[in-house]
């Protein structure tokens, strides 16, 4: 009996399986290449346009040469620290209550559920919900309230900080080895200081990990920003004042007709895009060393 | 099966002198021992404290719903303005200049809001978007997952972290300089020239900008998304379904497109629908080579403007309370769209990774 | 001191199976009791039961009595507070990761607010020479974290730990069951001599430890305590005929 009967078919299906390999090849060069092409580009851009004016003025009046971001860089500083302070307890309380005390149940499962949703909402709406809630004329009833200003971008950030807080905050949890928690209990510490104690401590490379990765996002953040933070062409530390950030300031130096300030714009993406990139790296060297460094 | 021989059995007895000298060493800590244990008696339960922590991380877990709650509930109230004054219509109505008797969809200045060029400019963007990105993205899950050298995953997988790490806002600085002007001089000219007859790309919009621009910026964004998402689910594919199939002497790639792609498409249309979106809700990049003209045009080189751009836009400086209104009914639209589209997506994905492997990343 | 151990018709469930049906035991002070039996009979439910670790599961569930020392732990007590007085060894050894050794030690104590270091250093060093490891670490304390310790080692820096609460009775649930045959006889060498000051439960699925260490022996099977008397008598002459089969390798 002859083992291949049909060689044309044989043929054909050899050509088709080489063809996809190729294709899939080339897919994913076509997918490099304009990531490869967009750094580049940044760097080559943003690196020659870098100054230390960048990092120590503040912008100049339209036609005037030089000038920096300094305020947009200290605002952003601002703006991320105001949205940790709200976005990383929640987030890790969330996480907690989701890992320790929610386990299988139908209330942490449609919150889980509800936090994954709520990731993917455009961040322009909850920058529309921020305005709504903090900015517009309507509320009055607290001095921060009623306008643009510092606080209602940090407050939209950090809303936006809490589901990612708090999916990775759980996933860390979840790793953590059920005996070390039977050790705890064991021994008769209270439940509320063998969670914080022991099971945080034990995945804190992996909860800090996770903020840092929803630090990293909500810092290129620019639409939620747009109605809340406004921006600001002069030095503001208040929070109570319209305040400058990174992405704000390329984002209106980009769209603007002149060239000293498309520069600018690509010098602030590039900061923005090696802190990112220092984030992420670091995130990936921490979980590649094993979340739970000797946990058995 | 063991027999125990008796002989092995030691009797606890030969051991006493051991247990003695075990009494004297620790004697002279007994006397301490008795203070930790008074100690630990002396500590409460810790009942209350427990009660309360407990409390608290629910509270943390349930500003979840919370947020979700706030959102809708500012967004509908905020809406409510244009919601009397157009209802359904908002979505669907056309004006028509008196004088010119060309259609009129957003003017600010007199009046008229309509949210259809919108609506039809996120549509046409993100689905231009899907086009280009979905056949790419599994190309690259197929890749990486079936053919890679073991060497090149993992600085691939990174590469594609990272590109989801971009900020919108450099995507789109790297489109007004870079791809527009690409797209302007070389692209463009040759769809209108082979294209030109279907009247989707017509010559008449000089600047580079328009939908055709903000698909290809979007496709770059939601690549990562759909790729490494459609990874996974290719990851959670037991590997006995591609072994089967591979005994049945099949080629790899038939192999992959019955053992894999096929077991696997439940969770693709997921990550897919996952990608939609983010597609849906990309603002920065969008408003930034879209154009932002509230018009409807055949051609897909004509300036548009999507729903995320125009709040993106103007939100900041509406004057009046109706153009306000009209622009957060617009957001609250966006909001229900992506909840619902990322509801049936997650169900998708999660209906196949589910008992899979943990994530790996 | 070690206090006795009475338990009054014992049951627990796992979800809908009855693990542990009608047990009745009275466990001496100051000496060490071995549990044997086949795997899922139950042996580790009921250890498990004795400091209310067993409920910490949400579909376990708990009826009868156990009475430490004069207190009734289901009645009288919070879980917290048994646990404190009833410590554990764990099948697999399991230090804190993120501590230190002295830190693991000092746990216990720590997380319950003792705050006295003076003492704490006293306690952490006779806890470690109770537990024959003082020898071993006493250079890197602080410098050394207690998953960096050998298998053995971290079994027996567990069983420091337990011990630095002082508690009345331990609970040692399959001790050396993960250890090679060395670290094993130390363990047992160490219950040896703590059994003078602490009333000591080891479940173990090897025969000849139970005759090692323990002076009484009990027997489980499909969730009832078959027999229990002095580890002798079990050995030499049980009185139950599912006894005699699983001592001579008959079954399990």
């Amino acid at each position: 009996m002859k083992l291949e009967t049909n060689t044309t078919r044989a043929r054909f299906r050899a050509i088709t399986d080489n063809a996809v390999t190729l294709l899939a090849v080339l897919a994913t060069f076509l997918v490099i290449a304009p990531l490869v092409a967009i750094f580049v580009y940044l760097i080559y851009r943003g690196y020659s346009s870098l100054s230390l004016d960048f990092f120590t003025r503040i912008p100049k009046p339209v036609g005037e040469k030089g000038g920096g971001m300094a305020n947009a860089i200290v605002g952003s500083g601002i703006l991320l620290a105001l949205a940790s302070v709200i976005g990383v307890p929640i987030g890790i309380g969330g996480g907690i209550f989701l890992a320790e005390f929610g386990r299988g149940t139908k209330l942490a499962n449609s919150i889980r559920f509800t936090a994954d949703v709520l990731n993917g909402v455009p961040s322009i709406v909850m920058g529309v919900a921020a305005y709504a809630l903090i900015v517009s004329p309507h509320v009055r009833y607290m001095p921060l309230l009623g306008h643009f200003s510092a606080f209602s971008g940090g407050v939209a950030l950090g809303i936006m900080m809490i589901p990612t807080v708090c999916r990775t905050t759980e996933e860390m949890l979840l790793m953590v080895p059920h005996a070390v928690r039977e050790a705890a209990l064991g021994l008769g510490v209270p439940n509320w200081r063998s969670v914080l104690s022991i099971t945080v401590r034990t995945a804190s490379p992996g909860i800090i990990t996770g903020c840092m990765l929803a630090f990293a996002r909500v810092a290129g953040e620019t639409a939620p920003l747009i109605f809340t933070a406004l921006g600001n062409s002069f030095w503001s530390t208040s929070l109570n004042e319209p305040i400058a950030a990174l992405p704000l300031q390329i984002y209106v130096y980009a769209i603007s007709p002149y060239d000293e300030w498309h520069k600018l714009a690509w010098a602030g993406a590039l900061v923005l895009i090696v802190l990112i990139v220092l984030a992420v790296s670091l995130v990936r060297y921490v979980t590649s060393r094993g979340v739970l460094k000797g946990a058995s | 099966m063991i027999q125990v021989p008796e002989t092995r059995i030691s009797p606890p007895q030969q051991r006493h002198e051991l247990q003695s000298a075990a009494a004297l060493q620790t004697a002279s800590a007994s006397l301490k021992a008795s203070e930790i244990r008074k100690f630990l008696l002396q500590r409460g339960n810790s009942a209350l404290a427990d009660r309360w922590f407990h409390v608290l991380m629910l509270l943390c877990a349930l500003s979840i719903f919370g947020i979700v709650l706030l959102i809708a509930g500012e967004l509908a109230i905020g809406s409510s303005l244009s919601w009397g004054q157009f209802g359904f219509d908002f979505f669907f109505k056309t004006y028509f200049d008196p004088y010119t008797h060309l259609p009129v969809y957003w003017d600010p200045v007199n009046g008229h809001f309509s949210a259809l060029p919108f609506v039809y400019g996120t549509l046409v963007s993100s689905f231009l978007s899907l086009l280009i990105a979905v056949p790419l993205a599994i190309g690259v899950a197929v890749f990486l997952t079936e053919m890679c050298p073991g060497v090149l995953r993992g600085p691939l997988a990174f590469l594609t972290e990272l590109l989801a790490a971009i900020p919108s806002i450099i995507y789109g600085l790297w489109a007004v300089f870079v791809l527009v002007p690409l797209l302007r001089e070389y692209v463009n000219p040759l769809l209108t020239g082979s294209l030109g007859w279907t009247g989707l790309f017509s010559d008449d919009n000089p600047t580079g900008l328009g939908f055709v621009a903000a698909a290809v910026i979007l496709a770059i964004m939601i690549l990562p998304i759909i790729s490494s998402l459609t990874r996974e689910v290719m990851i959670a594919v037991p590997h006995s379904q591609r072994e089967a199939v591979l005994a049945l002497g099949a080629t790899r790639w038939e192999m992959i497109r019955m053992g894999v792609l096929r077991n696997a498409r439940i969770g693709i249309v997921g990550s897919v629908i996952l990608g939609l979106g983010r597609a849906l809700g990309e603002t920065m990049a969008v408003t930034m080579v879209i154009g932002n003209t509230p018009e409807i045009h055949r051609s897909l080189l004509a300036n548009g403007a999507s729903m995320a751009s125009v709040i993106a836009n103007e939100y900041a400086e509406a004057t009046s309370n109706l153009h306000r209104s009209a622009l957060t009914e617009i957001g609250l639209a966006l909001f229900v769209v992506t909840i619902l589209v990322n509801a049936v997506a997650r169900l998708l994905v999660w209906a196949v990774t589910r008992g899979a492997p943990a994530r790996s990343r | 001191m070690g206090v006795g151990i009475e338990v009054i018709n014992l049951n627990a469930w796992y979800g809908a199976n009855h693990t542990l049906q009608d047990i009745n035991l009275n466990i001496p002070a100051n000496h060490a009791t071995a549990l044997i039996g086949p795997s899922g009979c139950g042996k580790s439910t009921f250890v498990r039961c004795l400091n209310r670790m067993h409920e910490t599961n949400p579909i376990a569930r708990v009826t009868g009595t156990v009475r430490i020392g004069d207190l009734d732990i289901y009645e009288d007590a919070k879980p917290v507070e048994i646990r404190r007085r009833v410590g554990m060894v764990f099948q697999r050894p399991n230090p804190f990761p993120t501590m230190s050794i002295y830190d693991n030690v000092a746990s216990g104590l720590k997380l319950n607010g003792f705050r006295n270091r003076h003492a704490l250093d006293e306690i952490v060093e006779r806890s470690l020479k109770d537990s024959a490891l003082w020898d071993e670490v006493k250079d890197d304390l602080k410098k050394k974290s207690g998953a960096s310790l050998s298998g053995g080692q971290q079994q027996r820096l567990c069983i420091a730990r337990a011990l630095a609460v002082d508690p009345e009775v331990l609970l040692m649930d399959e001790p050396a069951s993960a250890l090679d045959p060395v670290s094993t006889s130390k363990i047992e060498d160490l219950i040896f001599q703590l059994k003078s000051q602490y009333t000591i439960v080891i479940v173990t699925h090897n025969m000849q430890q139970a005759a090692r260490v323990a002076e009484k022996t009990g027997f489980f099977l499909n969730g009832r305590m078959v027999e229990f008397d002095s580890t002798h008598k079990i050995f030499t002459n049980p009185s139950d005929k599912r006894t005699e089969d699983y001592i001579t390798g008959r079954f399990g």
